[in-house]
């Protein structure tokens, strides 16, 4: 199995509930709490694991917003696992979700080196390296109907921007999205092989001409002339 | 790159030691360490020892988790950093078996000696390499930097060398000559690199988005206040403080010892070459400052910069 996200760039409106929802399942989930420093100060800080950034694409006026919600990328080359010395990084082999053992991290902050994506922050509160765990406890928990075996980030896409599944099986819906809709990676060149897939936003559909008869036209501008 | 104090003071310092334990050994292989007196070569070793703790104790200190650092032994087939770890634990046993063997005059001496060098040099290597692994940065990402960390150790060690033998009245005029090639050498791969990195290369924020048709600008980077991500890559420095810093650099970590030195052949007191190598550490400390402030992270391209 090949688990992960592919994120529609065409639906995205940038709301940032995905990553709200991430925090809120996590701060209690497997990887103990998502520490913030100051939340009510000036400059609060934080571990999120995931962020989004919203690009002008083009120029104007043929430019249009793009938001680009990043989180891990599970990749399946993961350096940030090659390069972890304590072996607390990992990826797993059932189904390439990338882990950090919480009890084995020492916060030196390589595995954040590593990362093209930032995906990885350091928890000061713990001292540990925190990341997106692909919701592996809620994935695979059976106490909870089979719809909602899904990362939060998913469940709460108000615009269902956000797809999660195997990548390894050709007839899932991930597949067949990156297929149709000829899902891309980010930053290929490093060749990291990033799992999660980005599908670009479609073009506009030509807008219909409305066609305007004679008499139509004679009507709209007697009553523009009785307006004035 | 955010530059930590601890990482610049570790790299430096235990380079420095790596660099006086490997001429150390050199001396014995060669013959020229001869001059100075069992005691003598014992104290030098020990410098070295004290030189390298100092920058593996201060190495501890930007860990933000250290209870667990002992796991770093760990993970030696795949990760620079664990063998950077087990390798300098190891060359500990074995100085001291090469101190035993001055201080006893153990046959296997030049057994031992090639023992320390070889660890020594190899954990140098580790420690640039840790840096020269990461595709994510650029500006590391080169063979040039195990070999510029090289050369650093050992212009650095090889003047410690010198100043405390030249103390000791058993200084090898040969060496000097010999360093000081070194020092130059050093300073032509600085500047080869200098030269090498202006180049504009690598991702951009086309190819960290997708876009690779359209101009893209950041329009907003999704958070109000910096971030763990902000604070470890986000450094900026402009470009005329990055000018003077690299003349600094280049003036006080090897033209300057340099004059010393040859200020030292013509006939100046012994200790001009302690003062040769304060210059060299502080000029180095500035070097590896600049090694971290210039290095730019491809994550920057997500907060906004257009290329790396």
């Amino acid at each position: 199995m090949k688990l992960g996200l592919v994120v529609d760039l065409d639906t995205c409106v940038g709301c940032h509930a995905c990553a709200t929802a991430c925090k809120q399942w996590n701060t209690s989930g497997t990887i103990g709490p998502l520490s913030d420093e100051r939340p009510h100060g000036k400059d609060p800080s934080g571990s999120w694991l995931n962020r989004i950034h919203s690009y002008e694409v083009g120029d104007s006026p043929n430019s249009k917003t793009v938001n680009i919600p990043m989180s891990c990328m599970h990749c399946a080359d993961a350096a940030c696992v090659t390069v972890c010395p304590t072996g607390a990084s990992y990826k797993r082999e059932e189904d390439g979700i990338v882990l950090i053992d919480q009890d084995k991290c020492m916060g030196c902050n390589l595995c954040s080196w590593a990362c093209p994506y930032g995906a990885r922050e350091l928890d000061t509160d713990s001292g540990t390296m925190k990341k997106c765990t692909l919701c592996v406890d809620r994935i695979y928990d059976e106490q909870l109907p089979e719809a909602e075996r899904q990362p939060a980030c998913v469940l709460t896409c108000p615009t269902s921007s956000r797809v999660f599944g195997d990548f390894d099986d050709p007839d899932s819906e991930v597949s067949k999205l990156t297929r149709e809709r000829a899902g891309q990676q980010l930053m290929p060149e490093l060749g990291y092989n990033p799992v999660n897939t980005y599908l670009p936003p479609r073009n506009p559909k030509q807008q219909e001409q409305i066609k305007v008869s004679a008499m139509q036209g004679v009507k709209q501008l007697v009553n523009r002339i009785v307006n004035r | 790159m955010h530059p930590a104090f601890s990482v610049l003071i570790f790299t430096v310092t235990s380079g420095a030691g790596y660099g006086l334990l490997t001429w150390l050994g050199v001396g014995q292989l060669l013959g020229f360490t001869q001059a100075s007196t069992a005691d003598q070569q014992i104290i030098l070793g020990v410098i070295a020892m004290v030189l390298v703790s100092i920058g593996l104790l201060s190495s501890t200190m930007h860990l933000a988790n250290p209870k667990n650092a002992w796991r770093s032994f760990s993970r030696f087939r795949t990760s620079w950093l664990s063998r950077e770890a087990v390798f300098a634990i190891l060359l500990y046993p074995v100085a001291a078996l090469y101190a035993a063997a001055i201080f006893w005059q153990w046959s296997s001496i030049n057994v031992l000696a090639g023992l320390s060098i070889i660890l020594a040099l190899i954990t140098l290597f580790s420690t640039s390499m840790i840096y020269a692994s990461l595709k994510t940065i650029r500006q590391w990402n080169t063979p040039m930097v195990p070999a510029l960390f090289m050369a650093y150790a050992l212009s650095s060690g090889g003047l410690l060398f010198l100043a405390v033998s030249g103390f000791f009245g058993a200084l090898n005029p040969q060496l000097l000559t010999v360093v000081m090639g070194l020092v130059l050498i050093t300073l032509a791969l600085k500047l080869v690199y200098f030269f090498w990195q202006g180049k504009p290369q690598g991702a951009t924020i086309q190819t960290a988005t997708g876009f690779t048709q359209a101009s893209v600008r950041l329009l907003d980077a999704g958070h109000s206040a910096p971030t763990f991500l902000n604070r470890e890559f986000g450094y900026q420095i402009t470009a005329d403080k990055l000018l003077r810093l690299r003349i600094v650099m280049t003036l006080v970590a090897f033209i300057l010892p340099l004059g010393v030195m040859y200020w030292f052949t013509q006939g100046a007191s012994v200790a001009m070459l302690s003062v040769a190598w304060c210059l060299m550490m502080a000029g180095l400390l500035v070097e590896r400052w600049l090694f971290f402030a210039e290095a730019r992270h491809v994550v920057r391209l997500y907060q906004g910069d257009q290329r790396t």
